[in-house]
């Protein structure tokens, strides 16, 4: 790969350990994907967050880097607990402990304390074409297929680098080449809730695994609609991108060629929930929202559910967003809606990544096959799916 | 014998092979504290990787597999070097950060479980002593 004397210069080590290490990792990616050069990237949103994952060695990882300073704007994936109020979620101070000093290391390196996984719903926005190094998958499928910005699916350790370094390897998703359509998938199925939208990415992440899809029949999307459909392709395939017609802004000029097609009716989609999902029902402890992180748009729709309604003694309802909506949300008084009717809205974190067995949570339920499918793997504890009025019905009363 | 090798981690590292028939998961398949495989279902279960050069496939699951090689080396439980047939992301970066010399793609394979080998990942080759 083609290195510039700035680049060789930091390669060498003349910048100190930090940005050396960073290099090596980045031209060594380069020259693993056969990258040409190295290209600027404008924005990094970094996993390998939460205590749970990292581990002791990460933390050390990180505090060892201490004699740098990321290049670009840098935002966190979601840690394991709010960070501000994690005493009330039930979370131990030797945790929180862990999980702050992970925070507080990356704070020291100028990345941004913000934990989420939408960072474009709180001020990262990328425009059409620019490049980028996220990690969080759903966030990458945002990005790519809404955004038009151009981001593979970047490990935790890989973006930080990138960040530091402020570029990342040309490849992937970066060239023209690679985001064309690779099969074209006919939607005949009724779709809903934002639940019908996140079963649907899982179902076809599921049965192509990898590639580029290109959605037929899709009507015009809100945004919460496309932001769970690509949480769910992310979930069980390695899809960064998708394009859906007449919706998406790459669409026109993606689908060249032959393609293979697919067809997915009511009747798919029925049978994907009933393989892998549990269906809610009265033994529900916790509803738990917000995979990925809720907007001002969702937040508002659980209020309207909660209008009336009063969660049951010995229940919970925890709903995840980023800082910066709860703080909307406070503005507009939906907060104090969903804290009448006894729900709490936590930041920075997310269901799947909070060490729930220690809590003492039995079981969860969820409206995302994202939040289905990751709970269950990460915390052990029994999962119930449905959609955001049924969960939230099953542990209220009027 | 001499072979031929891409450099992806710099450095001079050696010891017995330790050569892995499957690809190696270090979040999950490596006790994170000893070295020792401890992934039941692995066909290296129960040795350990501690100074010895690691000769796989290539790794894969979790990215924080990365982070695993680095603890295994600030505990001086990682292997001396690592011999990939085809590296990717993970376990290149977790030997970058951890100073572990690592290469791939050799020319030819003839690593053999306990046969001493010299890693000269900066100059990319590796010698194989019989």
């Amino acid at each position: 790969m083609y290195l510039t004397n700035e680049e060789e210069r930091i390669l060498k080590g003349e910048e100190g350990y930090a940005k050396q290490k960073a290099m090596e990792i980045v031209t060594a990616l380069g020259d693993i994907y056969g990258a040409d050069r190295l290209i600027p990237i404008s924005s990094a949103q970094i996993a390998g967050v939460s205590y749970t994952s990292l581990g002791d060695e990460g933390i050390e990882w990180l505090e060892s880097l201490r004699d740098c300073h990321v290049a670009v704007p840098a935002t966190l994936n979601p840690a394991s607990i709010d960070l501000e109020n994690w005493r009330d979620m039930g979370v131990s101070s030797e945790y929180a402990c862990k999980q702050l000093r992970i925070i507080n290391a990356y704070r020291q390196l100028g990345v941004k304390p913000i934990c989420s996984c939408t960072p474009y719903l709180v001020g990262v926005i990328p425009r059409f074409g620019e490049h980028i190094v996220w990690s969080e998958s759903s966030a990458v499928c945002y990005a790519n297929s809404v955004l038009g910005a151009r981001t593979n699916r970047e490990g935790g350790p890989s973006a930080l680098a990138s960040a530091i370094v402020g570029k990342t390897p040309n490849y992937g998703y970066h060239l023209d080449e690679n985001r064309k359509a690779t099969v074209l998938i006919n939607v005949n199925v009724k779709l809903e809730t934002l639940s019908d939208y996140s079963t649907l990415g899982y179902l076809v992440g599921e049965t192509i695994g990898s590639g580029v899809p290109y959605f037929r029949g899709l009507k015009p999307l809100r945004s919460e609609e496309l932001k769970a459909l690509g949480a769910g392709l992310g979930t069980t395939g390695s899809i960064a991108l998708y394009h859906a017609e007449e919706v998406t802004p790459e669409y026109a000029k993606v689908l060249t060629g032959q393609v293979e097609r697919l067809n997915f009716t009511d009747r798919d989609l029925r049978e994907v929930c009933d393989e892998h999902f549990k269906p809610v029902n009265g033994s529900v402890e916790l509803v738990a929202i917000g995979c990925p992180h809720m907007s001002l748009v969702e937040l508002e729709e659980a209020a309207k559910v909660l209008k009336n309604r009063r969660v049951r003694k010995d229940r919970k309802l925890w709903l995840f967003t980023s800082i910066a909506v709860k703080r909307l949300a406070e503005r507009c008084n939906l907060l104090d809606i969903i804290r009448r009717a006894g729900g709490e809205v936590y930041t920075d974190c997310c269901m799947a990544l909070a060490p729930l067995k220690s809590l003492g949570v039995k079981n969860i339920a969820v409206d995302s096959a994202k939040a289905a499918f990751y709970t269950r793997l990460l915390t052990r504890v029994d999962v119930f799916f449905g959609n955001l009025k049924n969960c939230i019905d099953s542990i209220t009363e009027v | 014998m001499i072979i031929r090798c891409r450099s992806i981690s710099k450095g001079y590292g050696e010891g017995y092979a330790l050569v892995s028939p499957k690809p190696i998961s270090f979040f999950g398949q490596i006790d994170r504290t000893t070295g020792v495989v401890c992934d039941e279902n692995h066909p290296l279960y129960g040795e350990s990787i501690a100074g010895r050069v690691l000769v796989f496939q290539s790794g894969r699951g979790s990215t924080v597999g990365s982070y695993v090689i680095y603890g295994l080396a600030k505990r001086g439980k990682a292997p001396s070097a690592m011999i990939c047939m085809e590296a990717e992301p993970i376990v290149a970066v977790g030997a970058i950060i951890s100073r572990i010399p690592m290469v791939d793609r050799p020319e030819k394979n003839v690593f053999k479980n306990g046969v001493f080998v010299r890693v000269y990942a900066d100059r990319g080759f590796v010698e194989v002593l019989d």
